[in-house]
């Protein structure tokens, strides 16, 4: 990437540029403080990370020292984890994205590759399509699982959901897929053929490798899609297999009249950390993820 | 590429998207058209010594036989469409007659639960993305702007708001602004008013949920913009500035021609994205003054009455709603598509 900005003139900081600073902290400021003040108040105990009495208790933990002898406690994250057994939306979490990503590219790779290498009409229709279901909010089509999911028995499990979350996320990982394979020049494939490959083979041996940028790229936003789903996994799932954002929406429900409110937080920063984790390890891929889609339309 | 090679490449990913997009469609389009079946009632007489009562009682077996015969339920064609929870027609042309002149319309109407509902979804997705559109463009010509190394830095900070599940994010923003929490806190000693709670009035809680959004959305527009600047060019920017033009003009003529394409793509994604909205509501826990298309969808399918005929209705006329929002970008694909002659 080429930063064209350092090329003018050093000059010290005028006022102007005093203006970007304080603006572009002010915004990184907004965007990073609810989250560490939430992971630091997680720590704390309910009268601390509500504080009536005094803001500054969230910060020093008054009132926790004086229940637990230190200003930091894991009672919240023992009560959510242990007590509300929310290990078991974890790994409820974990399945369906490692499922949800892997059928989603296998299947994806190969649609998006036909797409991008056929231009008759039906080439088009079937992206139009994809476009139209894309934009569609997957809510909408919950309505209609409902009645034969219940009439097969196949309501609240989680290979039913994981099969759903790859269908109605299809369309987003064929369009950004295509776009990728645009990218690789078609001349490739041509002269795998010419050598006498297959267009399978071809396929396999020659466009795969030159597109796992691509395919790490497209798979981290399909775990995201998976992972970041409330509507259709709150609705698809029973209680007892529930991922974790549905599960902390039941939390909320029960927590404020049980008075745990800080299981809530403590399940809400755990649910956390693995995006903030996976942010730090492919901020790149994510950037040119988000980048790649408008490039190319 | 053969047909036939086609055919088998695309085979997985067309049938994944037929059973589980395609057919839920048609069948939620059916749905609506029916609604379940009433409990068929019978009269039975039951006389005793002191004379003869009629009791009437739910015919168990009819109504069971009545079910198994059409599980679909009865058809009603557009009744649910135009039912009080939906597009409402009498209590419409009710208030058509009644109102004196169109914005008294409009308040009335906007009792009505659908129509609550589409009023702030557009008005949620209307001030969502402009808002969003000039505030990421800002922050992408700062960043573009200063000479830091934290690049990175910003760009990892500026990412969460946007990667974080959106329920938690508005949980936690909601945490905040809670009368305990500490931006609640902060604004009451700034307005000086102990009272002042963000989720007590209607018109606060949209503010609230429209901060959020912009909040959400940021990222993204900042991010494609900012990855647009770094293609800029530079001999045309170098002359601007020998000419004599100063930032805001060499803003307004070169960088924003430039960027076109990338903002009208944003457009577009903020325009779906922010149609939906849902999360929010619920993370908020705004439903008493803020609904959307998606949460009266939610809120049908949910509890222990799941109401999927009107559930199914409302999801139509969404889909609907989208496809009119989205005809200009269809029509656009449509011209640019690289048909084979």
């Amino acid at each position: 990437m080429m930063f064209n900005s350092n090329k003018t003139n050093k000059t010290s900081l005028n006022s102007s540029s005093i203006i970007i600073y304080i603006f572009i902290f002010l915004w990184v400021f907004l965007a990073a403080f609810p989250f560490i003040w939430t992971f630091w108040g997680s720590f704390k105990v309910e009268l601390d990370f509500f504080s009536i009495a005094n803001w500054t208790n969230a910060i020093t933990g008054e009132n926790t020292k004086q229940t637990y002898g230190s200003p930091f406690t894991f009672v919240a994250y023992h009560g959510a984890w242990v007590q509300e057994e929310f290990w078991r939306a974890f790994i409820n979490t974990s399945l369906v994205c490692f499922f949800v990503v892997l059928t989603s590219l296998t299947i994806g790779t190969l649609g998006a590759y036909a797409l991008s290498r056929s231009n008759y009409k039906y080439t088009f229709w079937l992206l139009i399509m994809a476009l139209i279901f894309r934009s569609m909010p997957p809510i909408t089509l919950v309505a209609g699982y409902l009645p034969p999911f219940f009439e097969w028995n196949l309501w609240g499990i989680l290979p039913t959901t994981i099969i759903v979350l790859v269908s109605i996320n299809q369309p987003f990982t064929l369009w950004m897929l295509h776009s990728f394979f645009q990218n690789i020049p078609k001349e490739l494939d041509e002269s795998a053929k010419v050598d006498g490959c297959s267009q399978y083979k071809a396929f396999g041996h020659v466009i795969v490798p030159v597109m796992w940028p691509g395919i790490i790229t497209t798979g981290l936003f399909s775990f995201l899609l998976a992972y970041n789903d409330f509507a259709v996994t709150a609705m698809l799932l029973s209680d007892e297999n529930r991922t974790m954002v549905p599960q902390i929406a039941a939390f909320l429900g029960t927590t404020y009249t049980e008075g745990n409110v800080m299981f809530a937080v403590a399940a809400v920063v755990s649910a956390t950390v693995p995006l903030f984790i996976l942010i730090m390890f492919f901020q790149t891929k994510i950037v040119s993820g988000l980048t790649q889609g408008a490039v190319k339309g | 590429m053969k047909h036939r090679t086609f055919f088998w490449f695309i085979l997985p990913t067309f049938l994944a998207m037929f059973f589980f997009i395609t057919l839920p469609i048609i069948s939620v389009f059916i749905q609506s058209l029916h609604t379940p079946h009433e409990n068929i009632l019978i009269s039975v007489e039951n006389c005793d010594p002191f004379g003869c009562k009629k009791v009437t009682s739910i015919d168990h077996e009819a109504t069971k036989e009545l079910k198994n015969e059409k599980p679909l339920g009865k058809f009603v064609g557009l009744d649910i469409y135009l039912d009080r929870g939906h597009i409402a027609l009498e209590q419409v042309k009710q208030h058509w007659n009644n109102s004196e002149n169109f914005l008294s319309f409009l308040s009335l109407i906007s009792d009505l639960p659908f129509y609550k509902a589409i009023f702030f979804t557009l008005t949620f997705t209307f001030t969502v993305t402009p808002i969003m559109l000039f505030l990421g463009l800002l922050i992408a010509l700062g960043v573009n702007a200063i000479n830091i190394k934290l690049k990175g830095l910003i760009i990892f900070f500026s990412l969460l708001p946007m990667i974080v599940t959106p329920l938690i994010g508005s949980i936690i923003l909601f945490w905040m602004i809670d009368s305990r929490g500490i931006v609640g806190n902060f604004l009451q000693i700034i307005f000086e008013d102990p009272n002042l709670s963000l989720k007590a009035s209607t018109s606060l809680t949209w503010v609230t949920l429209i901060v959020y959004g912009v909040w959400h959305a940021i990222p993204f527009s900042f991010i494609v913009f900012y990855a647009g600047l770094q293609t800029l060019p530079k001999d045309q920017m170098e002359s601007a500035q020998i000419d004599g033009a100063n930032t805001f003009q060499q803003t307004i003529h070169i960088i924003i021609p430039h960027i076109m394409p990338l903002i009208t793509f944003v457009t577009l994604m903020q325009l779906m994205d922010n149609f939906r909205v849902f999360e929010p509501i619920i993370g908020f826990n705004a439903e008493a003054h803020a609904t959307s298309l998606s949460w009266i969808i939610f809120n049908d399918l949910g509890g222990e009455t799941r109401q999927l005929s009107a559930a199914a209705t409302s999801s139509i006329l969404t889909i609907l709603g989208i496809v009119i929002l989205l005809l200009p970008v269809l029509i656009k694909t449509w011209r640019e598509f690289d048909f084979k002659k």
